[in-house]
């Protein structure tokens, strides 16, 4: 519900279908395990809280190894290859966005968007990338007996640096999320105000 | 409510535009895997700055981090009993002549050596200059009288599951202790406490911790790790496929 009680239904608009949210959902889900995982082998205090570090070895691996498949499902999905396209495509707004989060611009006239901001698609792409390194170096960690020498041990360097990244760069996503019940309620529900799509995304044609 | 999205009837922001989206994964890609080919310079790089920074870090951060130093806890077991002066025993048995069981003060009563090395963990981390101190195992087995046909050591620990295994003349060698303190202090639980061994020569998991049993055999019984996968004879620098410096 917003806030304006006399708000009528009618003022909603379609943000996600289906397929986007099951994809984003179930991501989540996968990226929430492998990190809770991975703060169970990592920090020792949880490590010597948990223990049992083979099972939770393997249910790492497997999280992990899952991560990329609901994007890939999505893809048979015709409105989610349409998000990724949006995603993928910077026009000359983003440009003007970037540029006034650099100079921490907040007026609503310099963040010119479309259905994606300039920031969610640089996130986008990123943690996709980010996601792609963790699985390559975590297939070295994994079968050891598959690489030369050196790999195993330079794998586990990228890994565990990489994590940390990720881990500040997905708090600072859910930190963003938690800010804005809008974007929340999108997801969740697949539809959004009209009044807020316009604010924050005055490009997107919904 | 606007069920669908309108269709294109003009060129518009979004329709166009480059694929910046695509280079910036790529891009992530590329970095991920130079990472990995010059992870060895930067790996020994990082090492030297956290490790100077982490003498000076009040707040114990840096130890968080990545290769920052210290040494990582790896328990294989859901939870560990922790034992003390009162209830902790040693039993020493198999093919010895003479099995005999230890308290904490039978072992601190006897003679120590103290060694002052680097510890490497086959997982990559590696804390210079740690000092263990404790009983030579040779002394212990000397005690117990090792019969003509034993030739390999079988270790258990009071954790319930881990195992580890020595031959003979790897356990005889003089920089193989059963480790009663370390970093000029008594072992502390997490650290495998009050008693651990201490393997200098090979890879950490050799030195099971929260030694609890010591059962000469007839063959070799490959240890908790070394049934999934790790060396048998874990000497560093010359087994799983690593190269690091010799510790001992």
């Amino acid at each position: 519900m917003t806030l304006r009680a006399d708000a009528p239904p009618q003022t909603r608009v379609r943000r996600f279908g289906r397929s986007q949210r099951w994809v984003h959902h179930t991501t989540a889900a996968l990226m929430g395990v492998c990190v809770a995982t991975a703060a169970c082998l990592y920090i020792p205090q949880f490590a010597e809280l948990v223990g049992r570090r083979e099972l939770v070895v393997r249910i790492h691996e497997w999280a992990g190894l899952a991560l990329p498949v609901p994007v890939l499902a999505g893809l048979a999905s015709r409105a989610f290859r349409a998000d990724l396209g949006f995603l993928n495509r910077f026009g000359p707004h983003d440009r003007v966005w970037l540029r006034a989060a650099l100079h921490r611009d907040k007026r609503r006239s310099s963040r010119p968007a479309g259905k994606f901001n300039a920031g969610q698609k640089i996130y986008a792409s990123w943690i996709a990338g980010a996601s792609l390194v963790m699985l390559g170096t975590g297939l070295l960690m994994w079968f050891t007996h598959l690489t030369p020498i050196q790999w195993r041990t330079s794998a586990t360097f990228v890994h565990d640096w990489l994590a940390l990244t990720i881990g500040i760069v997905l708090a600072g996503h859910i930190g963003m999320a938690l800010g804005d019940p809008e974007a929340r309620r999108g997801l969740r529900t697949g539809l959004v105000s009209r009044e807020w799509a316009e604010r924050e995304h005055s490009l997107w044609r919904h | 409510m606007n069920p669908g999205q309108s269709e294109a009837e003009a060129p518009h922001p979004e329709a166009t535009g480059r694929p910046i989206g695509r280079r910036v994964l790529l891009g992530t890609l590329g970095l991920g895997a130079l990472g990995v080919v010059t992870a060895p310079t930067l790996q020994r790089g990082l090492e030297a700055f956290l490790g100077s920074a982490a003498d000076k870090d009040p707040t114990g951060l840096t130890g968080l981090l990545p290769n920052g130093g210290g040494f990582r806890y790896y328990s294989v077991a859901s939870s560990v009993p922790h034992k003390n002066a009162a209830n902790y025993r040693l039993r020493i048995d198999g093919l010895v002549d003479r099995p005999a069981t230890y308290t904490l003060n039978d072992l601190r009563a006897m003679p120590q050596t103290r060694m002052v090395k680097d510890v490497q963990c086959v997982t990559g981390w590696r804390v210079p200059d740690t000092p263990f101190e404790g009983v030579r195992l040779s002394q212990l087995l000397d005690a117990a009288g090792v019969q003509a046909e034993g030739t390999a050591i079988r270790f258990s620990c009071f954790d319930g599951t881990y195992t580890e295994s020595l031959t003979l003349d790897q356990a005889r060698r003089a920089d193989v202790l059963v480790a009663l303190r370390m970093q000029d202090k008594d072992i502390g639980h997490s650290h495998g406490g009050p008693v651990r061994l201490y393997v200098a020569p090979m890879y950490f998991y050799k030195s099971a911790k929260w030694l609890s049993g010591i059962t000469v055999t007839e063959d070799v019984e490959p240890g908790y790790w070394e049934d999934r996968g790790y060396d048998v004879d874990a000497w560093v620098g010359r087994s799983n496929g690593r190269d690091d410096d010799p510790t001992s």
